[in-house]
């Protein structure tokens, strides 16, 4: 009895995102799939849950072949699965977003939902307050619902597409815990993730794949560095960061109080000298963006002065903090960064500074050529922003940065990227750092705020729990203060 | 009490044409024709009864036709991905001039009428009677519509993947939820309802045709729409509101003869005025403050309506 695949193939134009995926998952087993990004992973779980029909091959669940035109009928099969970003309704209440989809009466009975709910979170040790709205939930509260509502429908196979991008260490472990209960009640667990150590510390088994192909098969233990030689042919050490002499205080912020909707900084003081990084550790809306965006001068502080080295930008215009050598680069690269629809060269002829008011495209486009070439951009001078891929946006986004910056604001660098890029936009963020610029960066990966900050600030609640050094903090140590917990037991 | 019946009476076709338009927003689909399919439908309606001698062919006939007109905004949208807002204006045009050109042969003819019929025991309630029970069942459809609209969407099963639907298509879809299908009959159930508006002016309220007969009901609606907050209940307070406001102006008319102008355009500033304030921060706390009233008070459109839905 178990999840067999025979041969899936599916295409995008001339992309071949599934080229002969063949797999088998027995019950009870927890399955990693590990590649990095666009190596066919979500395609071939889409597949599985319906959400898109593979151009050819055979998944059979139980030995019984399925017809999977649509999710209805990957969910009738009793296949259940976990987008990366949580597919609930924002404002619709926690208790609709459990319901909304689920077979039964006409008229909603809402009172049995609740019933139902609620005895579906107790199972899995999950608490909702079913009548608040999904939009005040966090990513892991956002998933644990899906997670209930995905076992009250009856699923036995469980797919979760990178369901460790923006959860916190503690609901992480939660995660963790729940699967190994589900295999260990016999169901099959789909696990997708470029997480190397995810993997080993979970999966009894799991699939390599790269570029719409399965590489192999292991069991567990797993041996870290056949795995990772597996997804990129050969193994990439990511280095350290190299010491750097600090330089004179670039950013100095005095008892600032900003605030942002729901989450607010109070009173916070703090330095940050040439050549430092700063990583901003915490759960998500602990109030690290807030802080960057009152760096940014896009949130104007209620009190307290915001200081870029001799100059006073209280207050002042976003205009003016670009003047004084401040970048921030997003989080949402798409939505906030670049503009989708431009293409790469329309985008760096947007942040060249040319006055003129005609255009010079030929111009334009060799220097796009060129700077493409230099940031190994995959795609051409043509392809508009949309069409580039997370690692290959972060890359335009780092190319179209001026030189003369002093301090660099960044929301999780590399978020969503593969190794290779990870460790590529590293080295450009190293190499600015070199030349004196003042790095700040809001983190949800421990290793990337432990491997790369001088120091780290811990937030919870709005607050600055404390500052820590970087060299001398354990990823347990920080964990538990981003749990908002001051010392390890 | 008179006033107040008419000012109910005087509505309706608004309300019909609000509801519609919420049902179809609901489920993302913007019908922005709703000014010509009104036209339309209310022309088409009353030559219909008035060659059958029929009321409710009439109904039937203008209901038809603005279904139409919406299947038309649906299939576009859904199948060939057009956007949505554009062949919404461009059916309006088309609608309200094939309604004057169609419909010349009927201006200033007298034709048949919804008749009036006082509801029986509810009738004689003081006060509410009046108000509510004695109309016509053009009148008594619009409560119908308004209530039943209201259940459906927060009441029932299907209404709730409804809501999903014109949310978050894709979300929709992940759970089983066959998106487009339920597009179609969303955007056609709406359109029907928004002819019945047409009829309920071409066999009711004005009864007969003529141009311009709908004075510009359908750009109201749509407005309306938006300042409801597509919520059934909202969306009708604005339509009674907007036509006490009216009747207000119409009575500083006969004092102030000079203002005629001014007076008639003051109901829509003050909408302005309160679109301004549903949408202040203090009036989005509303509802997290009063979590019974949350639906009421909400004032975010669905976010995928005008949005097409793709499967990958």
């Amino acid at each position: 009895m178990a999840l067999e695949l025979r041969s899936i193939h599916k295409h995008f134009g001339a992309v071949r995102a599934n080229d002969g995926v063949t797999l088998e998952v027995q019950e009870g087993e927890l399955h990693g799939v590990l590649g990095e990004n666009g190596a066919g992973k979500s395609t071939l779980m889409k597949v599985i849950s319906g959400f898109i029909e593979a151009d050819s091959g055979e998944v059979h669940l139980h030995g019984e072949r399925l017809a999977l035109q649509s999710p209805d009928d990957a969910i009738k099969a009793g296949i259940g699965m976990l987008h990366q970003d949580p597919l609930v309704f924002l404002p619709l209440t926690v208790l609709d977003n459990f319901l909304l989809g689920s077979p039964g009466s006409f008229r909603l009975n809402r009172r049995a939902g609740e019933q139902a709910l609620r005895e579906a979170a107790d199972r899995y040790g999950f608490s909702f307050d079913p009548g608040a709205l999904a939009q005040t939930l966090t990513v892991g509260e956002r998933q644990q619902l899906e997670i209930a509502r995905l076992l009250w429908l009856g699923a036995r196979v469980l797919i979760l597409d990178e369901p460790t991008t923006g959860i916190s260490a503690a609901q992480r472990e939660k995660l963790f815990e729940i699967l190994n209960r589900l295999a260990e009640d016999g169901m099959i667990v789909l696990f997708v993730s470029h997480k190397l150590e995810e993997i080993e510390q979970l999966c009894h088994r799991a699939t390599v794949m790269q570029r719409g192909k399965v590489v192999g098969h292991v069991d567990a233990p797993f041996s870290s560095d056949q795995l990772v030689e597996m997804m990129f042919g050969d193994v990439v050490v990511s280095e350290g960061r190299p010491d750097a002499a600090l330089g004179s205080t670039v950013l100095e912020l005095d008892a600032v109080t900003v605030s942002e909707r729901l989450t607010t900084v109070e009173e916070l003081s703090l330095h940050v000298a040439a050549g430092e990084v700063l990583g901003l550790a915490g759960l998500e809306g602990s109030g690290q963006r807030t802080f960057l965006q009152a760096c940014a001068g896009l949130l104007k502080p209620k009190a307290g002065t915001i200081r870029l080295g001799d100059v006073d930008l209280t207050g002042r215009r976003y205009r003016n903090f670009l003047d004084a050598g401040v970048h921030y680069l997003p989080a949402g690269r798409l939505e906030e960064g670049l503009v989708a629809g431009m293409s790469i060269a329309e985008h760096f002829e947007l942040t060249s500074g040319n006055a003129s008011f005609f255009v010079d495209w030929n111009g334009a486009e060799a220097a796009a050529t060129r700077d493409i070439e230099h940031h190994f951009i995959k795609g051409t001078k043509e392809s508009v922003a949309e069409s580039l891929s997370g690692g290959n946006q972060q890359r335009l986004l780092l190319a179209m940065m001026p030189d003369d910056v002093r301090l660099l604001l960044m929301e999780h660098p590399t978020r969503g990227l593969d190794i290779e890029s990870a460790d590529w936009v590293w080295t450009q963020l190293l190499a600015r750092r070199e030349s004196g610029t003042a790095i700040v960066f809001a983190s949800a990966d421990l290793d990337e705020l432990l491997r790369y900050s001088d120091r780290i600030a811990v937030f919870f609640s709005g607050n600055v729990l404390r500052i820590v050094d970087a060299g001398t903090t354990t990823p347990d140590e920080l964990g538990f203060l981003i749990g908002g917990k001051e010392s390890v037991p | 009490m008179e006033v107040i019946a008419g000012i109910v009476a005087a509505a309706t076709p608004l309300v019909y044409a609000t509801i519609g338009e919420t049902i179809s927003e609901k489920a993302g689909v913007i019908n922005l024709s709703l000014d010509g399919s009104i036209l339309l439908s209310a022309m088409t309606g009353f030559a219909a009864a008035f060659v059958t001698d029929s009321v409710i062919i009439g109904y039937l006939a203008a209901m038809a036709v603005s279904a139409v007109i919406a299947l038309i905004v649906a299939v576009t949208s859904i199948e060939l991905r057009l956007n949505q807002i554009a062949v919404g204006f461009v059916l309006f045009l088309f609608a309200r001039q094939l309604a004057l050109f169609l419909g010349n042969s009927y201006v200033g003819v007298n034709g048949p009428k919804v008749p009036s019929w006082d509801i029986p025991l509810l009738s004689e309630i003081p006060f509410v009677g009046t108000v509510f029970f004695q109309h016509n069942i053009s009148v008594y459809g619009s409560f119908v519509v308004i209530f039943f609209a209201y259940w459906f969407i927060y009441r029932t099963r299907p209404g709730l993947v409804l809501q999903g639907v014109g949310e978050r298509p894709e979300a929709a879809f992940a759970r089983g939820v066959p998106v487009n299908r339920l597009r179609y009959l969303y955007t056609v159930v709406g359109g029907a309802m928004v002819g019945m508006a047409g009829a309920a002016v071409s066999l009711d309220q004005i009864a007969g045709w003529r141009e311009g007969l709908t004075t510009n009901v359908g750009w109201i609606a749509l407005a309306f729409v938006i300042f409801g907050g597509w919520h059934p209940y909202r969306v009708a307070l604005a339509c009674y509101l907007y036509r006490a406001l009216l009747f207000v102006a119409g009575e500083f008319q006969v004092q102030f003869p000079d203002l005629v102008q001014v007076l008639t355009q003051l109901p829509f500033l003050l909408m302005i005025l309160m679109i301004t304030v549903i949408n202040t921060e203090w009036f989005r706390r509303l509802g997290d403050r009063y979590p019974r009233w949350r639906n009421f008070l909400a004032s975010a459109a669905p976010s995928g309506s005008g949005q097409v839905f793709v499967r990958e």
